[in-house]
């Protein structure tokens, strides 16, 4: 599958390479003891290093580190033993030291890889050149004085990890997969909440475009400001369509960031800034390098969780489910989980067709995800019980379904008290159908001329007597007994 | 290494320190001094010797991920020459 667009002079691939901005879960920030709690008061959680006071000194938080690591493990990545802090220098107002903690020549992880399965099956594979630790910003407020830009500094210090691929997408579609499985990672490995609407994980975007068959890149641009998938994909798709139109009038793209605006779907030049990107990197004298031991490494690794790849492959290889159906279910963890409960000792295919198309389709409508489940996983499976020892058939489970998604009751329960259990007494359905083919004695002649397509209605008819309770088998035969000529 | 007036200017705007042109000669003989100074070490043979950022022979000291400081806002906003608690305020920044 190739993305490509038509110029006038020649067909254009997209160079795609992300920076992906993930806020780690931790209880205080990466040098200090304040917390990282989301939505508390204005500056309420800043303490003096946050704050930049003169004197104050860093201490780097062990958890952070070992986040880190998670998250590099997860990202088959190598782990480097020595990383050193560097100070990457800028102004702005909601940065108070003037430099940002970071690291740069020596990340503390390096190369790594992410398996992309596409949704035309095909299999794409992404490298990773680095994660690196770094300090969050504070947050500049615009909108509450004409004259003055306010500042909360909660944010400031947080950790990030800031996760930079190779160029190596070539669709937007490429680049939605990737980050989806990154936070799909990151979530399974509880590091990062993955929420891009709160920009607890954000996405800075670059992109060029190339005429197909050259090697060498050209001039990229950075696309900042976006905070979801389909942004993102929006973005890209916007910035290499002007791109081509630039090199095809003549033009040269210029190497530049760019802003994000999700209202028009456009990309815009940020105001140019002289030497903006002038950071006069250099190690941090306040921090010494971190040395990590083999032990240390190995003792992550033993706390790893099966990630989304092992789960998808083990659902295959046991559970005998397709690998469309396997992606689906182990996107989230959550999902994954609430899936396995359903599926413990019953048939798997079964439980992961009810999990998709019924529950998806129904938390869908009613805007909840699984967390918020008015079905539990575990009356979900014993759904599933009452249809496969014929207490129910599959269409009276549709209806208790919705019943259970209504009111979250038990479906025994909800089976006895509306008295929904399927009819077997082979007398009570004999006698409906009797009655059915009594009724309709033109339709039954029909059926005995030889018309098979007739006792189909036939059933109908049984099925309606009987308020669908009639086991749908046993009636089909009785039916196909009696009209046999 | 010499530095002209132009990368003086240049060193200036990055560090926000506002000079007027007439002192930038000055400040370049200054600046060059230093580093005239400083580049005596470049004498010794440092060849296969990994840079060092630090003169402490000891591992970095990892803090337990506790939450022990902030609730303090006046405290934090007592020294900026403007604010609206609990905001501190700048000149509109606008991008």
């Amino acid at each position: 599958m190739s993305y490509l667009i038509k110029g006038e002079t020649a067909d254009w691939e997209l160079v795609i390479g992300l920076e992906i901005h993930a806020q780690v879960i931790s209880n205080s920030k990466l040098f200090s003891g304040s917390a990282t709690a989301f939505g508390a008061a204005p500056n309420s959680h800043v303490s003096l290093v946050d704050a930049a006071m003169p004197g104050m000194l860093p201490v780097i938080n062990k958890h952070c580190i070992e986040q880190a690591v998670k998250t590099g493990l997860g990202l088959n990545a190598q782990i480097n033993l020595h990383s050193v802090f560097e100070r990457k220098n800028y102004f702005y107002a909601d940065l108070p030291q003037g430099y940002q903690i970071s690291q740069f020549l020596h990340p503390i992880v390096g190369e790594g890889k992410l398996v992309l399965d596409m949704e035309d099956g095909s299999v794409r594979e992404i490298g990773i050149e680095r994660l690196h630790m770094e300090q969050d910003a504070g947050k500049s407020i615009h909108d509450k004085d004409p004259r003055r830009t306010f500042i909360d500094l909660n944010r400031a210090g947080v950790c990030l990890m800031e996760i930079v691929s190779h160029p190596e997408m070539r669709s937007p579609e490429e680049a939605g997969a990737y980050v989806r499985k990154v936070r799909s990672i990151v979530r399974y490995l509880e590091t990062c909440d993955g929420n891009m609407e709160e920009g607890s994980m954000r996405a800075d975007v670059n992109v060029s475009v190339r005429k197909v068959g050259e090697t060498d890149l050209r001039t990229r641009t950075e696309t900042k400001n976006v905070n979801s998938v389909r942004f993102m994909m929006q973005a890209i798709e916007y910035e290499a369509q002007r791109q081509v139109e630039v090199w095809e009038s003549g033009g040269a793209v210029d190497q530049e960031t760019r802003l994000f605006d999700p209202d028009s779907g456009e990309t815009r030049a940020m105001r140019s800034k002289e030497y903006a990107h002038d950071y006069r990197y250099f190690p941090d004298p306040d921090l010494l390098p971190i040395e990590l031991t083999e032990a240390f490494i190995d003792a992550i690794r033993e706390q790893m969780p099966e990630l989304p790849d092992q789960k998808k492959k083990r659902f295959m290889r046991d559970l005998g489910l397709s690998a469309y159906d396997a992606d689906v279910l182990v996107g989230e963890r959550e999902t994954a989980d609430y899936f396995e409960v359903v599926a413990q000792g019953r048939d798997a295919k079964a439980a992961a067709n009810w999990v998709i198309s019924n529950l998806f389709g129904a938390l869908k409508a009613a805007e909840k995800d699984i967390t918020s489940s008015p079905v539990s996983a575990e009356h979900l499976g014993r759904l599933l019980d009452l249809i496969a020892d014929d207490t129910i058939s599959g269409r009276i489970a549709k209806d208790v379904f919705e019943i259970m998604f209504a009111t979250g009751q038990d479906p025994v329960l909800i089976v006895e008290e509306k008295g929904l259990r399927q009819i077997t007494d082979t007398g009570a359905i004999e006698a409906a159908v009797d009655q059915a083919i009594a009724d309709n004695p033109d339709q039954a002649e029909e059926v005995r001329q030889g018309n098979a397509k007739a006792i189909g209605w036939f059933v109908g008819q049984v099925m309606q007597k009987t308020q669908g309770k009639a086991n749908p088998q046993a009636v089909n035969k009785l039916l196909r007994d009696k009209l046999s000529s | 290494m010499s530095l002209d007036t132009t990368t003086v200017r240049k060193i200036a705007v990055l560090a926000r320190i506002r000079i007027e042109d007439e002192k930038l000669p000055a400040l370049a003989d200054d600046l060059n001094n230093i580093i005239g100074w400083v580049e005596q070490l470049s004498e010794v043979d440092t060849d296969g010797i990994a840079p060092m950022t630090s003169v402490a022979e000891m591992t970095m000291p990892f803090r337990e991920d506790r939450v022990t400081d902030g609730d303090d806002a006046e405290r934090v906003l007592a020294n900026a020459p403007d604010k609206s608690p609990p905001y501190f305020t700048v000149p509109k920044v606008v991008e």
